[in-house]
């Protein structure tokens, strides 16, 4: 039997980065939904329109479908449509069915993020976007990349929120013997909807990702700091430094390296999500060399991770008659993650009263 | 949305041992070997969360 989560309906989903989207058409599917991205012409405000048709449901991000100025043409029987989804155009005729128009989404860019709301579109507040600043802030550098997966998005939840896999899946990257060693703290903020974990490692080797981009020599203090706000930002604030060397009482850390890594996790369809993952670091910011290390080293260990959520999803598709998990100490967050998850679901299936 | 809200439901997992100890936003604390078990009766409060002295 498949490994499905429902997917949680009226929340913002990271669709794109800033950079994917331009003048080209940029096709999507979040939750299920098939989606049309791209800029105005003028003001560069990003767009985001269902990706069919009305007319035989051709699917308007695929060519020869173009952009007349900021409108969309459809490229098998010119259908035209604004920028609010509203068809401006048919073939041979004056009169413009009423009904002819595509669904459009509330869009907010923000730190170099195209954020979509999926739901009803009067819900949509962009106050409720978490932030992830370090992505678009001076004195920070950031190395990114998009992996889709064919597994399920509560694999890739899952998978983030427990780290001690570093230790076996990622050992000779990010992973050495102390993480899966060292017991974590978990905390969860019901109503905001975050879930936290903590993993501070006094003593610990240093992973050839951060012994060869520091330069850090010998053993190291490591703490990983996850912040993840469900359902779609995955914030890890990762600390190293020289073993013993903490932030000083004023809040200071001149000794220590801050490597902030995000994923934004977007179910695509059932069985598939998209993986966003970037590191961002404030050191070593004008060393190429760095980036180039880092950019390199954390797509191997993506990839890593793909290849074993896309055996692990087909493995469980195997299952025929269920099956049973076994949880443990290192599981208490991704636990607090998937109920999270369970009810954000569940409260996006419901019908809303409105004030009217 | 990236704002506490106060109801904090805190799990440390105890160094040194196999055992967790959880905290509930109320106040009362609990522990098991068992994470399952930790987030059941941290999620029933409040069922079983009385103040000590209570009853049960």
């Amino acid at each position: 039997m498949p490994h499905i989560t429902a997917f949680a309906r009226n929340q913002w989903y990271v669709a794109a980065y800033g950079h994917e989207v331009g003048r080209e058409l940029l096709g999507r599917t979040v939750l299920g939904e098939s989606l049309v991205l791209y800029r105005t012409e003028g003001d560069g405000t990003p767009v985001v329109l269902n990706d069919r048709c009305v007319h035989r449901r051709y699917p308007l991000s695929e060519p020869p479908t173009r952009l007349d100025g900021d409108r969309i043409v459809c490229g098998y029987h010119g259908f035209t449509y604004d920028t609010t989804g509203t068809c401006v155009h048919v073939p041979g005729q004056k009169r413009v069915p009423r009904t002819a128009r595509v669904a459009s989404y509330p869009v907010v860019e923000r730190d170099s993020l195209v954020w979509v709301w999926i739901g009803d579109p009067a819900l949509a507040d962009p106050a409720a976007i978490p932030r992830a600043r370090h992505l678009d802030s001076p004195g920070w550098v950031t190395v990114r990349g998009i992996e889709p997966i064919d597994c399920d998005h509560g694999l890739l939840v899952d998978n983030l929120l427990d780290l001690s896999h570093e230790t076996y899946l990622h050992g000779g990257y990010i992973g050495t013997p102390e993480v899966a060693e060292t017991p974590i703290t978990t905390e969860v903020d019901e109503g905001a909807g975050i879930v936290r974990v903590s993993r501070h490692m006094d003593d610990a080797a240093c992973p050839p990702f951060y012994a060869r981009s520091t330069g850090i020599e010998g053993r190291i203090t490591r703490w990983q700091d996850i912040e993840y706000h469900a359902p779609c930002l995955y914030l890890l604030h990762s600390r190293i430094a020289p073993v013993g060397v903490l932030p000083e009482p004023d809040g200071g850390d001149p000794g220590g390296f801050h490597t902030e890594i995000t994923y934004a996790i977007t179910p695509s369809a059932d069985g598939k999500v998209y993986d966003f993952w970037a590191v961002s670091r404030d050191w070593a910011t004008d060393d190429a060399e760095v980036s180039e290390f880092l950019r390199s080293n954390n797509h191997t260990v993506v990839m890593q991770d793909v290849d074993a959520l896309n055996l692990l999803q087909r493995s469980l598709g195997t299952e025929r008659t269920g099956y049973q998990e076994l949880s443990i100490n290192i599981d208490t967050g991704g636990l607090a993650a998937r109920r999270i998850l369970a009810r954000l679901v569940e409260e996006g299936a419901k019908p809303v009263e409105r004030v009217r | 949305m990236s704002g506490r809200t106060g109801e904090i439901y805190r799990v440390d997992w105890l160094p040194g041992t196999d055992l967790l100890h959880g905290t509930c936003h109320c106040g009362r604390e609990h522990t098991a070997r068992d994470p399952v078990e930790m987030w059941e009766w941290m999620l029933a409060h409040p069922r079983g969360h009385e103040p000590r002295g209570a009853g049960a």
